[in-house]
């Protein structure tokens, strides 16, 4: 007589994100139309992911991002909030996520992982608002209420808008490229899921005139690192991402970028 | 009178850029802009130069300030710097630590 063998159905869907496929698996068909539609336009169909997490829902947690925890231990990182406990292997690119089904745990922890492969790569996450024009990708960085929201809704229709809040920034050859990410301000709306080279970065500023302030280099370093998103306890990465900060001030071009709040600020940015 | 050694805490990462030296403490990602004084103090900070040479070397000569008000004034600074982990200080001279990363560069 035939072994009777059950078989549970694997469901997943790879969401990549600059350019990185990350496979997340998860046995409830309603979590993963969640997160199908949450990541719409950055679902891909790589067979290779880089990242491969089992999900497993639990019950949800109290989310507070004060509570948020990032350590490595033995090549292991983990991850923990009220809201979900994650782990990671990078030596055999598995991991486990726990969480409850909702999606902004796997939001939080998506944007962390992604930083901490971009650290070791020379790459960032920056709380700025980014777009390509005429084939050049261009930061908006400040803190909330800068104005990432309001540039962003003022970019004209031959812009493409990347992100609203976090851009993704990879380092590539002798430059840098931006991509987009589903990674959401105010404006709720993904960013497109293409990528381009970054011509410059801009610190906003609201105010009476439109102008553009090249920064010195110490000054951009410092804008730079103040709006760059790092979670991790973990003194290497710390320090990558400091000499990161560095080597992209001495590569792009970053100024302070006045405006007042209408559409003849784009004039400035080509 | 005892004499104060400093050497640079390899737990930091620093870079001068433009004549500002900045430092990121590895432990907790607080960023110092160090002021043209803690530049001279942590660019001399080798664990085996006195604070008291350091500051008639390097410190008199670039300041018309009188030795014994600058050697004060630089031993506040030194610990101060100690107090945020950027230097450490001894009486006695400190050996170096196997780490690269702390230098600058």
């Amino acid at each position: 007589m035939p072994e009777l063998t059950i078989e549970l159905e694997r469901l997943g869907v790879v969401i990549e994100i600059g350019r990185m496929p990350v496979r997340v698996n998860t046995a409830d068909p309603g979590f993963l139309a969640m997160l199908q539609d949450r990541y719409a336009g950055f679902v891909g169909d790589s067979d290779e992911p880089e990242i491969e997490f089992d999900v497993e829902l639990v019950p949800q947690g109290s989310p507070n991002p004060d509570d948020l925890c990032v350590t490595q231990h033995r090549g292991r990182w983990c991850l923990t909030r009220g809201d979900f406990r994650a782990e990671w292997e990078p030596a055999s690119r598995r991991g486990w996520i726990r969480q409850s089904a909702n999606p902004y745990s796997i939001d939080a922890i998506l944007r962390i992982l992604h930083t901490l492969v971009l650290a070791r790569e020379g790459g960032f996450l920056m709380h700025s608002a980014s777009a390509i024009r005429n084939g050049k990708a261009f930061l908006f960085a400040g803190v909330s209420g800068a104005g990432k929201t309001t540039i962003s809704r003022l970019a004209p229709p031959d812009a493409t808008l990347l992100t609203d809040e976090i851009s993704y920034v990879r380092k590539q050859d002798a430059g840098y490229v931006a991509f987009g990410t589903p990674f959401t301000g105010e404006l709720a709306k993904l960013g497109e899921n293409v990528s381009a080279p970054v011509a410059a970065l801009y610190l906003l500023a609201q105010g009476p005139e439109n102008r553009i302030d090249p920064l010195a280099a110490g000054e951009a370093a410092r804008s730079l690192l103040a709006n760059v998103l790092f979670f991790a306890e973990d003194e290497e990465l710390v320090r990558s991402a400091f000499y990161s900060a560095f080597e992209f001030v001495s590569r792009v071009p970053v100024s302070r970028l006045t405006f007042v709040p209408d559409t003849r600020v784009w004039e400035l940015i080509r | 009178m005892s004499r104060l050694y400093m050497a640079r805490n390899p737990r930091v990462a620093a870079r001068s850029l433009d004549g500002e030296m900045m430092i990121m403490s590895g432990r907790d990602s607080t960023l110092f802009t160090l002021n043209k004084t803690a530049t001279i103090l942590w660019q001399a900070a080798d664990g085996a130069t006195p604070l008291d040479e350091i500051v008639e070397h390097k410190i008199c000569p670039e300041f018309d300030v009188e030795p014994a008000t600058a050697l004060h004034d630089a031993e506040t600074l030194a610990r101060e710097l100690a107090r945020h982990e950027i230097l450490q200080v001894s009486e006695r001279p400190i050996p170096p630590r196997n780490s690269a990363s702390g230098e600058s560069r």
